[in-house]
């Protein structure tokens, strides 16, 4: 099926010696979707079934609009690797439990006709489809994005009318040494504990840190993801969130888990076909998602940024790979032999 | 020359065919700029074809007294002319319009369908046919503009020529309305232009093939001097 056309791909990539593995895309498609199961669970507990109708919507719809324009298009179906439904889940995870289900069918119709269909399907999309999907959803319906439910208001009453600020909203405006102190001692904010554990509103996968590294902890041990993205990415963050608290570690503790910075680091910016090849260039661009990130929540309009600087670094990618692609072994450099000769 | 080609087919050209915005891809700025409501969009398109059309008339006439090394200063001022008649116009019998265009108004006269016609066609051909021509293009530059409006403007504010069309519980998608919006529509008609102009037997558009990928300067097999198989 798709793997014949994977292969031809692969065995471009760089120089001999060539290993053979037994990787599949669908063995690695499934891996991630065993790595979000924590997170799914806990959205379940904390926001009810209607986060576990929304991820199944959003799954069905984003392999469904996968299988029609693959066939519209005359392409062979990709719709067995996976990536359909990983890029279902993930946009879901982006998304409150508060969102109408209409919404999250055009969320996937972005993703996937416009950003991975028309630019050729799996491993040729520039950025990450599901952000995209979420930032369209973003811009256009802005009060649905923003209305999150409080975790286990969905027992309480059916109607969640129930609805709260997340911290990041909270701490947003307040990023200096007095701000922070006062918003960390003051009621409208979690404990760490809460935020840990993801007692907390905001979007369906984004709330349990634990959950989080849980499946990131799988993802690395499985090998499907290196650790230098999401470790540099968060690492960056820590950071400036450190200099900008004026120094203040539970400061910290709380912008690292708050937002959506964790699913962002761990199962969206690692994505192959928008993050580099290279170790040194997965560091520069972990780097320029932290960095905008930071900056994004310290002196935008918006509370959040993880999905504008992971697309921002997306596009960049190119770039990064061309001035950190790996030189074969045993090559010389042609271009500086020559200055050499010239000089 | 021109000569033997049929007026019948000047006309036309500039609506499917040549279509100067989604074909030649000219004046992509006002064309993203007016296209958030089907009344700008209309306002500009029948703008822009007025002045395209009598400085095409005036060029074609004068194409034998302006010297070649300063045709492109000598252009501007007859286009300037005619755009600031337009904007007076405007301004006096329509000034809702002009409040609504804005600066795209007088920036008409760096539009790069009105030089670029001036260039391609008037300066070269006779007043008959550049007036023809310019008809056309009007005519299909003013239809783009329409088509496009009328999807950012539906999709975006619910409405079409400034009515409501969608109920108020349902929730227009603001992002048509804004710029990356604007993109999108542009591309997607685009596309559907091509489609259309393929359909009617025109060659397809060549946007440089390879050369012209993002990742033209880190592809190795282009560096090797293969070209994409998919690209065909």
């Amino acid at each position: 099926m798709s793997e014949n056309t994977e292969n031809k791909k692969l065995l471009t990539v760089s120089a001999s010696p060539h290993r053979r593995t037994k990787d599949t895309t669908s063995g690695i498609m499934l891996d991630v979707i065993i790595a979000m199961c924590p997170a799914l669970v806990l959205s379940v507990v904390l926001f009810g079934f209607d986060s576990l109708k929304l991820v199944a919507v959003s799954v069905i719809f984003s392999v469904l609009f996968e299988a029609l324009c693959r066939k519209v298009m005359k392409r062979n179906s990709t719709i067995g690797d996976l990536s359909a439904v990983v890029t279902g889940i993930l946009l879901a995870f982006n998304l409150p439990s508060t969102m109408p289900v209409y919404m999250v069918i055009i969320g996937d119709a972005v993703a996937i006709i416009v950003v991975k269909q028309f630019f050729g399907g799996i491993g040729q999309n520039f950025v990450n489809p599901a952000l995209v999907g979420r930032i369209v959803l973003m811009t256009s319906f802005p009060t649905y994005t923003n209305n999150f439910a409080n975790p286990f208001s969905w027992r309480i009453s059916e109607l969640d009318a129930v609805t709260s600020a997340t911290p990041l909203a909270v701490f947003a405006g307040n990023y200096n040494k007095q701000g922070v102190t006062d918003v960390i001692n003051g009621d409208a904010i979690p404990t760490l504990a809460e935020m840990f554990f993801g007692v907390r509103g905001g979007c369906l996968g984004e709330t349990c840190a634990a959950a989080l590294i849980v499946g990131g902890l799988y993802l690395i041990f499985r090998k499907v993801i290196s650790p230098a993205i999401p470790l540099c990415y968060i690492g960056t963050v820590a950071v400036i969130m450190l200099i900008a608290g004026g120094g203040s570690l539970t400061f910290t503790a709380y912008q690292i888990m708050a937002g959506g910075l964790l699913l962002g680091a761990v199962f969206m910016a690692t994505d192959y076909t928008t993050s580099p090849m290279s170790l040194k260039g997965k560091i520069i661009y972990a780097v320029g998602c932290g960095i905008i990130t930071s900056l994004i929540r310290i002196f935008g309009s918006l509370p959040e940024g993880v999905s504008f600087s992971i697309i921002l670094m997306n596009i960049l990618v190119p770039l990064i790979e061309r001035y950190t692609h790996s030189e074969p072994f045993g090559t010389v450099k042609e271009k500086k032999a020559k200055e050499g000769d010239a000089a | 020359m021109a000569e033997k080609r049929s007026l019948g087919k000047e006309l036309t050209k500039g609506i499917i065919k040549e279509n100067p915005v989604l074909r030649l891809v000219l004046g992509t700025c006002p064309t993203l700029a007016t296209t958030t409501s089907m009344e700008s969009a209309i306002g500009m398109g029948i703008s822009a074809a007025i002045v395209l059309v009598c400085s095409n008339i005036v060029i074609s006439a004068l194409r034998k007294v302006i010297p070649q090394k300063v045709r492109i200063p000598c252009y501007i001022v007859v286009i300037a002319a005619f755009v600031t008649i337009v904007q007076m116009l405007v301004k006096a019998f329509v000034p809702t319009l002009d409040e609504q265009l804005g600066v795209y108004l007088p920036l008409i006269v760096v539009n790069c369908i009105i030089l670029g016609r001036a260039e391609a066609f008037a300066g070269k051909n006779s007043v008959i046919a550049s007036a023809v021509d310019g008809v056309g293009m009007g005519i299909g530059f003013t239809l783009a503009l329409v088509v496009m409006s009328a999807i950012r403007e539906f999709f975006g504010a619910g409405a079409l020529y400034g009515h409501a069309i969608l109920p108020e519980s349902v929730p227009p998608m603001t992002i048509f309305i804004l710029a990356p919006g604007g993109f999108f529509v542009f591309g997607l008609v685009m596309a559907c232009a091509n489609k259309l102009a393929e359909m009617g037997g025109h060659k397809k558009a060549v946007l440089g093939g390879c050369k012209a990928c993002p990742m033209a300067a880190s592809c190795e097999k282009l560096a090797a001097g293969e070209e994409c198989k998919e690209e065909g």
